[in-house]
């Protein structure tokens, strides 16, 4: 099971609180993740990826293992921390102030 | 006794206000979609308990939520809006091609007819029509298609379709207005469209009387004369009484023509509301008092109204769908400020009263008068 930290509004639309674990079929990548997590809470389409492209939203990021995957390739493996449920692939929204 | 049910769009969140026909308490909920701006709200005029809500953020983009039970409770449907075909580019603001993008959704207007027909204004300015209750979307392209399209261009706030009309006499007749390309018509459901700014005038264009580029900031009509339509433009107050084919000028004797809202009476088709804003910087009211305008004979000649609103410091925008009017026999008028205050008139604008006073900024306004 893959271990998932969405930002504090994905969790109030997707009505779910803390961390959400998701079954994904190997090899899991940022693609098959967000594949099975959308088929899992539909209401997130096109909220973390654009409807079309299914390429990451700007002001979104993703992290895990203390380091930036954001532009790793979308069909490349996740770490294998993440794999093995030890560390939680996180979606973080940009920090905006004010 | 008759109930009446304000919806409030914010900066974060919706809000919903209730009173019984006196309109003396309210009572607020809210707020919903906590943090989201929330562009607009609208129920069905079939169901009044049908309400649709176009929740979005710069960070998750477009959600549209639906209430079956009055804003009690909610369900997020489709947020798929797919241009039809290859999109193609409109103007940037320095004139060059841009592609289509989409943004967001700044208006739901339920049908007339059928609670789950709904259609969607949106940016970059597209028109799109659910007959699921907003599961599903498709453009009305022939809008975007006409041949004008590819000269439309964004205003300050983006290239927003912003307002949708639904002509009570004729179900195939619909009006829209876009920032900044203008008014247009559609007399056959949707599937073409002809510009109508016959009339219009517009400096900040290179051709100020030019077929489209013109900043309509919203229009309104009385359902019982749906081909007279009032117009609040960047500047300009303006009229037509052949349903757009020719606009003529009634600011009047306004203080300053421009402004964003512009509303009619519920029982009085020649009684109009605007609120003139002092521009182009500045973008809140004149003299720092806070003012409704009304005319009861169509324009030209307008009055203050000021009983119960700020006369001093007032420094407050209200934006253009921020504006709205019930049913009640004596017609009732709101609207909501940019400093988060939700005013409300049970007397047709006679005297004000605050119904919430620290909101977010109003994005918009929308009243149920329910039985």
């Amino acid at each position: 099971m893959i271990r998932v930290v969405l930002p504090a509004n994905l969790c109030t639309l997707a009505r779910v609180e803390g961390e959400v674990t998701i079954a994904v079929a190997s090899p899991v990548s940022q693609r098959t993740l967000l594949d099975a997590l959308e088929a899992r809470y539909p209401m997130l389409e096109g909220t973390i990826r654009d409807h079309g492209t299914k390429k990451r939203r700007a002001f979104l990021r993703y992290f895990a293992c203390e380091r930036d995957l954001s532009i790793e390739p979308p069909d490349a493996e996740l770490p294998p921390a993440v794999l093995e449920g030890k560390e939680p692939f996180m979606v973080v929204g940009a920090i905006a102030g004010g | 006794m008759s109930r009446v049910r304000v919806l409030a769009g914010t900066r974060k969140g919706a809000f919903i206000l209730e009173s019984d026909g006196k309109r003396n308490t309210w009572k607020i909920s809210g707020p919903h979609f906590a943090g989201w701006e929330i562009y607009h709200l609208k129920g069905s005029p079939l169901d009044p308990n049908r309400i649709y809500a176009s929740q979005s953020s710069s960070w998750f983009g477009q959600v549209v939520q639906r209430s079956s039970d009055g804003g009690k409770t909610w369900e997020a449907v489709g947020n798929k809006f797919a241009y039809d075909g290859v999109p193609g580019t409109h103007q940037w603001y320095d004139g060059t091609p841009h592609p289509w993008e989409f943004k967001r959704v700044w208006h739901f207007e339920p049908s007339l007819t059928d609670p789950d027909t709904v259609y969607a204004g949106v940016e970059d300015a597209a028109m799109f029509k659910s007959t699921d209750g907003g599961q599903t979307w498709a453009e009305l392209s022939g809008l975007r298609g006409h041949g004008t399209g590819p000269h439309w261009a964004p205003g300050a706030g983006g290239m927003c379709l912003h307002t949708i009309l639904l002509d009570p006499k004729d179900p195939k007749r619909m009006f829209i207005a876009i920032s900044a390309a203008g008014a247009f018509r559609t007399d056959d459901g949707g599937a073409t469209w002809k510009p109508i700014n016959q009339g219009l005038r517009s400096q900040h264009i290179p051709d100020p009387t030019a077929e489209v580029g013109h900043c309509v900031h919203r229009i309104a009509l009385h359902k019982s004369k749906p081909k007279t339509l009032f117009m609040q433009k960047h500047w300009d107050v303006m009229r037509t009484d052949d349903a757009g084919d020719s606009w003529r000028e009634i600011s009047g004797d306004l203080p300053t023509d421009f402004g964003f809202v512009i509303d009619v009476h519920a029982h009085e088709p020649e009684t109009v509301y605007v609120i003139p804003i002092k521009s182009d910087s500045e973008h809140y009211v004149p003299d720092g008092k806070l003012r409704v305008y009304r005319s009861k004979v169509g324009g030209n000649e307008w009055e203050p109204l000021a009983k119960g609103l700020p006369q001093e410091n007032c420094y407050v925008n209200i934006l253009r769908d921020a504006m709205a009017v019930d049913t009640l026999d004596q017609c009732g008028v709101y609207f909501g400020t940019t400093g988060g205050q939700l005013y409300a008139s049970a007397d047709a604008g006679d005297s004000w009263t605050a119904i919430a006073r620290d909101l977010p900024a109003v994005l918009s306004v929308e009243v149920q008068t329910l039985p």
